[in-house]
């Protein structure tokens, strides 16, 4: 069944069957692969993207139940000039990323944060990227982005 | 995952015949359904998807007290229930991460019966009532064990109706990795009564506990429970926690929620 939404304010469509994911059909059918899968379990929230304004793990939603409607991924996230936004450039600046598997997804989590709550504290920061997993980082940068991103004049953070 | 067709019913009444097919399953937000189909501990040959059907969506207050859609998610019943209900938006607003939130459903999870699950300790402690596509069932007769409830072969949860309590809270001690409840402790104090509520420790699922509502309901303060042990016979034990240790737990957690209340 061919299957279309509106996918970083444009409409695409590929073929699917009943159990497509929305991260395969947003890689496989649309060459998305922004989107990245880190577990496919439901555990990692590298999948993470927005439906109508909403973080999901897309590793963990059927295509054709969201058929239709509107899909934010990490390649909608840049300005349209095509500089990083204030949170992708947030995350280069504060070193929030290292290998950048699981930055698609604390970007899209992130973003869904800031769009509920401009102005989180470092605690409300770290219960919201709680289904984000880094093997990386550490966290500390990656909060450290996000309390940038929402206009917080830097300050130490708990752990330091 | 094997393959299977998706239908999107606009109503309840096309749901419960899309269900009536050989091997048709309910599908809500997918959170526990579509991991255990990955691991081919299901496998429907067709999947009736309840979320997009208005009739079983949102949050809204009656003379029955809060009436909570089957198929309104978590992200949704935290903000909505905030005004009337705190300890039950507060549930809702802990239930795993912000994306399992966006997606999962208090249908979903009451249908689901996890023995770690928070909504079925949410329904147990409030006295709420299960409404179906056909019938409605007291939540003091719908939990049966772990994994089990009361519901039929393709019956279907469209709304659960919660009476409001004067006073609440929820406890719960979280899995890290999981994030689902070690053990959690719903207290609710109705004017007749307090009633507790226990999730993550019982064997057969959630369980009340009768000697702290008795106590709670003489004298609703923490020290009221000053003495009183939960017996550890019938509490899980697993690497997270033995029997004693989730023993110990429920009688803290239950005291905090009364000290939070
Ligand atoms: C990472 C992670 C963390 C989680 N943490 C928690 C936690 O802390 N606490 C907690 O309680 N839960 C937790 N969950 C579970 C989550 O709340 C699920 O959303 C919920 O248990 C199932 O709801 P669902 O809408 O996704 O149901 P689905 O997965 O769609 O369905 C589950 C089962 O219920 C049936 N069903 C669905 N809707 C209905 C209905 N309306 N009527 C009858 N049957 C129905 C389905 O057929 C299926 O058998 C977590 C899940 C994940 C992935
Ligand atoms: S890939 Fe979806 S949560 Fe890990
Ligand atoms: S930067 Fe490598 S997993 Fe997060």
């Amino acid at each position: 069944m061919k299957v279309t939404m509106t996918v970083n304010g444009k409409a695409m469509s590929a073929e699917t069957e009943g159990r497509t994911l929305l991260s395969s059909f947003l890689r496989e059918g649309l060459g998305l692969t922004g989107t990245h899968v880190g577990c496919d379990t439901t555990q990692c929230g590298a999948c993470t993207v927005h439906v109508d304004g909403q973080p999901v793990k897309s590793c963990t939603v059927l295509a054709q139940d969201v058929a239709g409607k509107t899909v934010t991924t990490i390649e909608g996230m840049a300005n349209p000039d095509g500089s990083l936004s204030v949170i992708q450039q947030a995350f280069q600046d504060n070193h929030g990323l290292q290998c950048g598997f699981c930055t698609p997804g604390m970007v899209m989590a992130s973003a869904a944060l800031l769009a509920e709550n401009p102005h989180p504290t470092e605690d409300e920061v770290r219960h919201h990227l709680k289904g984000n997993i880094c093997r990386c980082t550490g966290y500390h940068n990656i909060v450290k982005a996000v309390m940038s991103a929402s206009g917080a004049t830097s300050q130490k953070l708990a752990a330091e | 995952m094997h393959d299977f067709e998706l239908v999107k019913p606009a109503s309840v009444a096309e749901a419960v015949a899309a269900l009536a097919a050989e091997g048709a399953q309910a599908l809500s937000g997918g959170q526990t359904l579509l991991p255990s189909m990955k691991q081919r501990l299901a496998a429907p040959d067709r999947l009736v998807s309840l979320l997009d059907i208005p009739e079983m969506r949102g949050v809204c207050h009656g003379d029955r007290g809060l009436a909570v859609g089957g198929a309104t998610p978590h992200a949704v019943v935290a903000r909505e229930a905030a005004a009337r209900y705190p300890a039950l938006a507060a549930l809702a607003g802990q239930i795993g991460d912000p994306a399992v939130r966006s997606r999962g459903t208090i249908g979903g999870s009451l249908a689901n019966n996890d023995p770690a699950a928070c909504y079925p300790a949410a329904a147990l402690a409030s006295g709420a009532t299960i409404v179906t596509d056909r019938r409605e069932i007291a939540a003091d007769d719908y939990f049966q064990g772990l994994f089990t409830t009361a519901l039929d072969e393709g019956e279907i949860i469209t709304t659960v109706h919660f009476p409001i309590p004067e006073r609440a809270c929820y406890m719960k001690f979280e899995q890290p990795a999981s994030r689902f409840a070690l053990v959690g402790v719903f207290v609710a104090k109705y004017a007749d009564g307090v009633r507790v509520a226990v999730t993550g420790a019982g064997e057969d699922g959630v369980f009340r506990w009768t000697d702290a509502e008795d106590a709670l309901t003489a004298d609703f303060r923490p020290e009221a429970l000053q003495g009183l042990v939960v017996d550890a016979d019938g509490l899980i034990g697993d690497l997270h926690g033995t029997p004693a240790y989730r023993a110990n737990l429920i009688a803290v957690l239950t005291k905090r929620a009364v000290a939070a209340a």
